[in-house]
């Protein structure tokens, strides 16, 4: 990101794409063919923020969370963790650095192993990165449980015996074991209940401030991203359309399938409309998703975009400043937004108001 | 036809109480739900997992199986006790008077056959008809719920259907026999947000059309408001609260629906510092006490909350709840619980 006014990034990653190879037709004799998961994405995050990444089914942005944290080896690009270059480091290598960035899963029923015990879940990275005896390692779980609030004495219990909402806070002990800078969150909340999604929502929010950790958080509900985000990345068909901070992009979306994100939010409406209280008019998008391995040429959002003229088959759009930290890719920008000059970051101003 | 029963409801659940034997006891999964809708009117039940509105549904088409299964009470549609009904005639009601669509397309398509045989099928078992009127109805009817290319889709099998075309289909295969009602299980549950856009609107358009009454179970406020008229709030296997939506959504009278209303982050509004979340967690089904079970998470409970609170009007007409608050100090109570620990932290 050429953004880079405030302090340096925790990690930065610049052009990143990953692709998997796939075989069609019968006996995988068929063509081959490539699925284009990520597709040049760029960005930074600071120390102590979370940023947001929404998009729907297919956008790439897991495959995007994994990369970040190396679970996936990027086809090109560079990621840099606190300084390092760690885009082609050995496993061995990657060790210390490991420690320092988490995940933490979508389904806290498949990311726990059921045979274990959660003294053995939450203690496991202790044990990998040999720290402390069996009883330390003991202790420091005890702690962990308390920190996510639950109790001490369930350090015995298997997986089975907890519900979802607790399951999700095993996952994040776990993923909090090893003090980390850096905590990747794919989907965290979903599967669980709304009253519970509430409360490990808080939860995280709680040990942010606690610990000071940085978090990316990734999610398809617009609702929860723009709770916890500082900074929300709008990822469609492997690519990033728009990157603003959470209150710029939901009051002035500058990419149209942006805005067609948020006008379908179903609302509540609870009556009370307070100051800022936003209505968008419901705008439904015809059709899905294309295929990612066929992606549409120029802007891959014009088949289904409603402003769309030749130029956006044509030419994909680049990401480019609109002042304020505010990003956008896009041909026909929203509300007449134009994007600054070449000599950017310092009329930022006219923008954010 | 509709008409002539006109005076009475289009379905009413009369006290339905489910429970299953288990080897650690009995698991009440429903403890009197009575419920009733109208022709021509939608109806959200909201509830998290566990609170018995999907197996109250299942209870209603006849569609739960389990020798464990204890299933109480009466389900009355034109006139009949659904629950008595012999297997054969309630066949004939299934999928035709009344039709029910779930969450995930692929337990109501089975991948072996095209989409088209699927509903054709369905409606050759309710219609006298050949196979190509069939046929010609099943694209018809594709066309109708937004397939594109009707006619080459439905040759195509489930597996080559995205999953909001699978819920389109599957909808399709619900609508076929025209069904004075509908009932809906979590639609939108598993589609992405632009797509559960399309498959509300898609929902509303056909309300509209065939003026079918619409039984939404979800656990999606979102949702109840986009489609519903009415809402029932339940939880634990009971009914909470009920309402027309705006009173619901404007004035919920429950703690329980206080604490689901906090919990969601809301868009359209600025921020707020915290969730008003629910401490704990739902009880177990094995284990439920007598008095509110709403009891052990409510932040307002006192010494009454330990005998059961009869679901009442107390409030206005067309409103029931089961709280033992007085209704008079409740809204002070409820702008406390949502807006009280974000006073707090913005002060």
């Amino acid at each position: 990101m050429s953004d880079a006014s405030q302090s340096p990034a925790l990690l930065e990653a610049t052009d990143l794409v990953k692709h998997f190879p796939v075989r069609t037709g019968m006996l995988d004799r068929g063509p081959k063919e490539v699925v284009h998961a990520v597709d040049g994405v760029s960005l930074a995050v600071r120390p102590g923020e979370t940023l947001g990444v929404v998009g729907e089914s297919g956008c790439g942005k897991s495959t995007l969370g994994r990369l970040l944290v190396r679970l996936h080896d990027p086809t090109s690009g560079s990621i840099v963790f606190d300084g390092t270059d760690i885009t082609t480091l050995s496993r061995r290598q990657l060790r210390p650095f490991r420690r320092q960035m988490q995940m933490i899963f979508q389904d806290p029923y498949a990311s726990l192993n059921p045979r274990k015990r959660v003294v053995q879940l939450v203690g496991d990275p202790f044990r990998i990165h040999g720290e402390g005896s069996a009883a330390e390692v003991r202790r420091r779980v005890q702690g962990l449980l308390e920190v996510v609030g639950l109790s001490p004495d369930h350090i015995n219990r298997y997986p089975h015996e907890f519900s979802g909402g607790q399951r999700q806070r095993i996952g994040v002990a776990r993923a909090l074991a090893l003090s980390p800078k850096l905590i990747v969150a794919d989907e965290p909340v979903s599967a669980l209940d709304v009253s519970i999604q509430a409360q490990v929502v808080n939860l995280l929010d709680d040990l942010q401030d606690e610990f000071g950790l940085t978090y990316v958080f990734i999610a398809h509900d617009l609702g929860v991203v723009r709770h916890v985000s500082d900074r929300i990345m709008v990822m469609y068909l492997g690519a990033v359309v728009e990157i603003a901070s959470a209150d710029t992009l939901y009051a002035n979306p500058i990419h149209p399938y942006t805005d067609a994100l948020l006008s379908a939010m179903p609302v509540i409406d609870t009556g009370d409309d307070l100051e800022g209280t936003v209505r968008r008019s419901r705008i439904v998008l015809e059709g899905e998703v294309p295929s990612p391995i066929n992606p549409p040429t120029g802007c891959r959002f014009h088949p289904r975009c409603r402003y769309a003229t030749e130029v956006c088959s044509a030419e994909r759009p680049q990401l480019v400043p609109y002042g304020d930290g505010h990003f956008a890719a896009c041909h026909h920008p929203l509300g007449g937004a134009s994007p600054m000059g070449a000599t950017e970051g310092t009329t930022a101003s006219e923008e954010g108001a | 036809m509709r008409d002539e029963i006109a005076t009475s409801p289009l379905l009413e659940i009369r006290d339905l109480r489910i429970s299953f034997r288990t080897e650690h006891g009995l698991a009440r999964a429903v403890d009197g739900l009575s419920l009733s809708i109208e022709a021509g009117e939608a109806v959200g039940i909201v509830g998290e997992s566990g609170s018995g509105k999907t197996i109250s549904m299942l209870a209603v088409m006849r569609l739960i199986r389990d020798p464990n299964a204890v299933i109480e009470g009466q389900v009355l549609h034109r006139g009949r006790d659904l629950m008595q009904l012999p297997e054969r005639e309630m066949q004939a009601v299934r999928g035709g008077d009344i039709a029910m669509i779930f969450q995930d397309p692929m337990t109501a398509l089975t991948p072996v056959y095209t989409v088209g045989w699927q509903i054709a099928e369905q409606l050759r078992a309710h219609e006298p008809l050949s196979k190509r009127q069939a046929r010609v109805r099943a694209v018809s009817l594709l066309a109708e719920v937004g397939i594109p290319n009707p006619e080459r889709r439905v040759d195509e099998y489930p597996h080559q259907f995205s999953g909001g075309m699978r819920q389109r289909a599957m909808i399709a295969m619900a609508l076929s026999c025209n069904p004075s009602l509908l009932i809906a299980d979590e639609p939108t549950t598993a589609l992405d947000v632009t797509v559960q856009a399309q498959i509300l609107e898609l929902m509303r358009r056909l309300r509209r059309d065939h003026g079918s009454s619409v039984l939404l179970i979800t656990h999606d406020m979102g949702a109840v408001g986009e489609l519903a008229e009415r809402v029932v709030v339940m939880y634990a296997g009971r009914v909470v609260e009920e309402g027309p939506k705006e009173a619901i959504f404007r004035d919920p009278q429950h703690p329980y629906t206080w604490g689901l209303l906090g919990s969601i982050p809301r868009v359209d509004r600025a921020r707020v510092r915290r969730l008003a979340a629910i401490p704990g967690s739902p009880p177990s089904l094995l284990d439920l006490r007598e008095g509110c079970r709403f009891e052990p998470r409510c932040g307002y409970r006192f010494e009454r909350c330990a005998t059961r609170p009869e679901l009442l009007e107390r409030v206005a007409p067309g409103r029931r709840d089961a709280c033992h608050l007085d209704p008079s100090v409740r809204p002070a109570l409820r702008r406390a619980a949502l807006d009280g620990e974000n006073a707090q932290a913005s002060a």
